[in-house]
């Protein structure tokens, strides 16, 4: 979410104008689930597109908007892999440990993702050009071992295509 | 769309597809991956700039993953052509060779796997080559390109015949092949003289080399694949004139909702999502109680890794699924669907929200279908990354909006199921198979297949083989038939070792059971199971321990926690196959491993840890030497290149 210039009033100002714009996107986004049955998960799945991750104060808005606990929220967040309680990086890079990625050798990707990166597996750190985290198969054995970089699947790698990935999505990004 | 009546539904079936001239693009997810959208962008900007006329269509996988991104060309006459490993430079090749002059492209060119038996009805145009045998060292394909080509030179042919190295011919360690085209006639190990032969009599003479000819087609037998590759999944209408929702009318218009239980149970289909349960029953079985409410869930999570059959179904043929889930409903009286697919799986979840907003524009989905009594709804809900979640009861959990905990069972959800009422949850195979027997007959699905496991299967075979890919087999038939013949044996230099089916719920098969004809049954006597239907290919450098270690992990790691055999027993057991792994293990470890996986079996809550030890299980029935060799020499067996043909004491 876009930080608002400060308002006359000052950092206070800054916080509710912040609340206020919280409560509008939660709103905006709870919309069209707000009364149908077992909406939690795809709330939280439109949440995570829009923020990247699930920020503690838009859950708060959450449980108020629906009239359900904290409490709750969290133990449905926590329980679920795909739902990050921490923002991610610039640019995500996810790599499979499916069974079919691990026998071709994802282990030497992550290897090679973490020296390259500067970061272990599933570390966020806050603001960081990439985060590097591992997914159960995201259905592309056939070309295994795959990673995925911003919603973008490479397939067929070996360690020495990494660098190469890496650098173009930086590039990418840039311009 | 305009509301569709039954009739227009005829109608779209009895039009057929569209004729030629067409090229077909592979976009699902893999295709993609592997860069099918610049095939397909080269292909539409060299199209105009030709002022050909050719529709470019993109539609989902042919299951070729192996030779990703696959294009199919159908010219204005002939069979259609596959190719594969495109890339734009080819595609532009393709529209200014192929199409224009009919040149074929050199090293993609895929030969037919529907192969000819006859070279009546025309001249034969081109061959295809290949050096089929193992190795590195046996690559005789240019030699012989070049040897065909100076023979068709003597004969005066080079001019009207051209010849191709092909990518793939469909034929492993079967020597040097051929295939003639149109005719897709076929001959395997061919030989420097028999080359003469083969133009003398065959080009020119028009007879069949009988002892070279390589008879019979594919093994495969497409029914939930048929339309995956073939149509736009993204377009009803292209689904419609693949004879698609005409299930559908046959079922709501003629046939009663026990009629259609009544084709299933001809059928023999049973669930395609693990267990196998025959999916008549659990029709009726939530037929039977009295609610004010039903539901129908298709269970499109796909949490087995290294399996991708439902999410290549999914993408090709979204309409197909939804159809078999509309049928479910309607069989057994739900008004409300959903699909329940992971989140894992974008462009699918994206296909099938197209599908149910395009069906619903055609009056498939919404009150009085098709104007019958029949009041239908389906909408997509997104797992997040649990594998426990594709558990019935977790699945439910899920879709109601809570952690995905399983539930004992009974109730079963055929009598207390999602919101308490009753609910029938199927597999996306099992429902893509439903609406192609509704369509055709239980009687002509049941005739592919064994007595108890009737129909074909779809398998994801990866790993150490030398083709991924999807095949579609009918039940019955040998392991080492798919992985050998249709998958081309092992992808390493290093021997297949053994055969991990039904993932982190299965088990190995080692090499000496490979022949066992696959079904539900007999690859349970081995300690293992169909499952959803992943193959993984592994060689003699697989350390079997440190596989059964990755499942187990993987289940630990995916344990709800709930029941404490599953959440303490897998932690345990993890810890015990750790330590003989790292050289630590004792033999008492060994049976503490035993009791444990007992326990798991017999106490867990749900699925999940009572199968756990199947990997562990299967890896010490048929690979105890691995253990022992760790446990007794520190050192891993395969690694270490030992010798494995030792078989150690059996326990
Ligand atoms: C831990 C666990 C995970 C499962 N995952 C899946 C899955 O991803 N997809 C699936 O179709 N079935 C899965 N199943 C099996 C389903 O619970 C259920 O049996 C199946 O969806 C029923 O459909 P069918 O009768 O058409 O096979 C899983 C079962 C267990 C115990
Ligand atoms: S195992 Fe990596 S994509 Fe399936």
């Amino acid at each position: 979410m876009e930080r608002k210039r400060m308002s006359n009033t000052g950092e206070l100002g800054y916080l509710f104008d912040w609340v206020e714009s919280v409560q509008v996107k939660v709103r905006e986004l709870v919309g069209e689930w707000k009364d149908r049955e077992g909406n939690l998960i795809m709330i939280l799945h439109a949440i995570q597109n829009e923020f990247g991750y699930v920020p503690r104060g838009v859950a708060n808005e959450l449980a108020k908007e629906l009239g359900i606990s904290l409490a709750r929220i969290y133990e449905v967040i926590t329980f679920y892999h795909y739902f990050r309680l921490v923002p991610p990086g610039q640019h995500n890079v996810q790599v499979c440990t499916g069974t079919a990625c691990y026998l071709k050798g994802s282990s030497e990707l992550i290897e090679e993702l973490e020296k390259r990166l500067g970061v272990t597996e599933g570390e966020a750190l806050p603001d960081s050009e990439f985060h590097l985290e591992t997914v159960r198969c995201i259905g592309c054995c056939g070309m295994a071992p795959a990673i995925v970089i911003d919603g973008e699947t490479h397939g067929r790698l070996c360690q020495k295509d990494v660098a190469g990935i890496l650098e173009n999505q930086r590039r990418g990004k840039r311009v | 769309m305009k509301v569709l009546k039954a009739s227009d539904i005829r109608e779209y079936a009895q039009s057929g597809t569209e004729k030629g001239p067409w090229i077909r693009v592979g976009m699902d997810t893999g295709g993609i991956a592997a860069g099918a959208k610049a095939v397909y962008e080269a292909l539409v900007e060299a199209r105009e700039e030709a002022g050909a006329s050719i529709r470019i269509e993109k539609v989902g996988s042919l299951g070729l993953a192996y030779a990703d991104p696959v294009v199919v060309f159908q010219c204005e006459s002939g069979p259609p052509v596959v190719f594969g490993s495109m890339n734009p430079d080819s595609a532009r090749e393709l529209i200014a060779n192929h199409c224009r002059k009919g040149v074929l492209l050199e090293d993609r060119v895929m030969a037919s796997r529907d192969r000819g038996e006859s070279l009546e009805g025309g001249e034969q145009l081109a061959i295809l080559v290949k050096d089929t045998s193992a190795g590195k060292h046996g690559d005789r394909t240019e030699f012989f390109q070049q040897m065909i080509q100076d023979e068709l030179d003597f004969y005066g042919l080079k001019s009207t015949i051209r010849v191709y190295r092909a990518l793939d011919m469909g034929l492993y360690n079967k020597g040097v092949c051929l295939q003639l085209l149109p005719s897709r006639v076929t001959y395997g190990g061919v030989s420097g003289p028999d080359i003469r032969h083969i133009i003398k009599e065959s080009l020119r003479g028009g007879t069949i080399l009988e002892d070279l000819l390589v008879r019979g087609s594919d093994p495969q037998e497409r029914i939930v694949l048929r339309n995956c590759g073939q149509i736009d999944p993204d377009s009803i209408e292209s689904y419609l004139r693949a004879d698609g929702y005409s299930g559908l009318v046959r079922s709501l218009t003629e046939m009663t909702p026990e009629e259609v239980i009544e084709e299933l149970k001809v059928s023999g289909l049973r669930g395609r999502g693990g267990a196998g349960f025959p999916t008549w029953i659990k029709w009726s079985k939530t037929r039977e109680p009295q609610a004010d409410r039903k539901f129908v869930i298709c269970n499109a999570d796909e949490g087995d890794p290294g399996a991708f059959m439902d999410r290549s179904v999914l993408e090709g043929d979204p309409h197909a699924v939804l159809e078999g889930l509309m049928l479910s409903a309607y069989a057994i009286g739900a008004d409300k669907g959903f699909f329940y697919i992971r989140a894992e799986y974008p462009l699918a979840v994206e296909r099938v929200q197209r599908a149910i907003d395009q069906a619903r524009e055609a009056g498939l989905l919404g009150e009085n279908i098709l104007g019958t009594d029949f009041s239908f709804d389906a909408e997509v809900r997104l797992g997040a990354g649990a594998f426990v979640c594709g558990e019935e009861t977790a699945l439910i959990a899920s879709i109601e909006g809570r952690r995905g905990s399983p539930e004992p069972r009974p109730p079963y959800p055929s009598v207390k199921g999602l919101w308490g009422k009753p609910t029938s949850i199927n597999n996306v195979e099992t429902l893509a198979a439903a609406s192609a027997i509704l369509e055709k007959g239980g009687a002509w699905y049941s005739g592919f297949g064994t007595e108890k496991s009737r129909g074909t299967k779809v398998f994801a075979v990866t790993g150490k083989v030398r083709n991924s890919q999807l095949v579609e087999v009918p039940m019955g038939i040998p392991i080492r038939t798919i992985i050998e013949d249709i998958c081309g044996g092992a992808g390493t230099e290093s021997p297949i070792k053994a055969v991990q089916t039904g993932g982190p719920s299965g088990g190995v098969i080692p090499l000496q059971h490979m022949d066992t004809a696959v079904s539900y049954e007999s690859l349970q006597s081995l300690g293992s199971i169909m499952g959803s239907g992943g193959m993984l290919v592994m060689d003699e450098k697989d350390c079997m321990v440190d596989v059964a270690k990755f499942y187990l992990n993987f289940c630990v790691d995916e344990s709800c926690g709930k029941c404490a055999p599953c959440r303490v027993g897998g932690f345990q057991m993890l810890q015990l196959l750790e330590k003989i792994h790292s050289g630590e293990g004792s033999m008492d470890d060994i049976e503490a491993i035993r009791q444990i996986c007992r326990c798991m079996q017999t106490a867990s809550l749900c699925g999940l840890g009572q199968t756990a030890p199947n990997p562990v299980l299967s890896t010490l029935k048929y690979f105890n030497n691995e253990y022992i060799a760790l446990i007794e020499k520190d050192k891993p067996l395969a690694k270490a290149g030992l010798d494995l043909s030792e078989e150690g004491a059996s326990w």
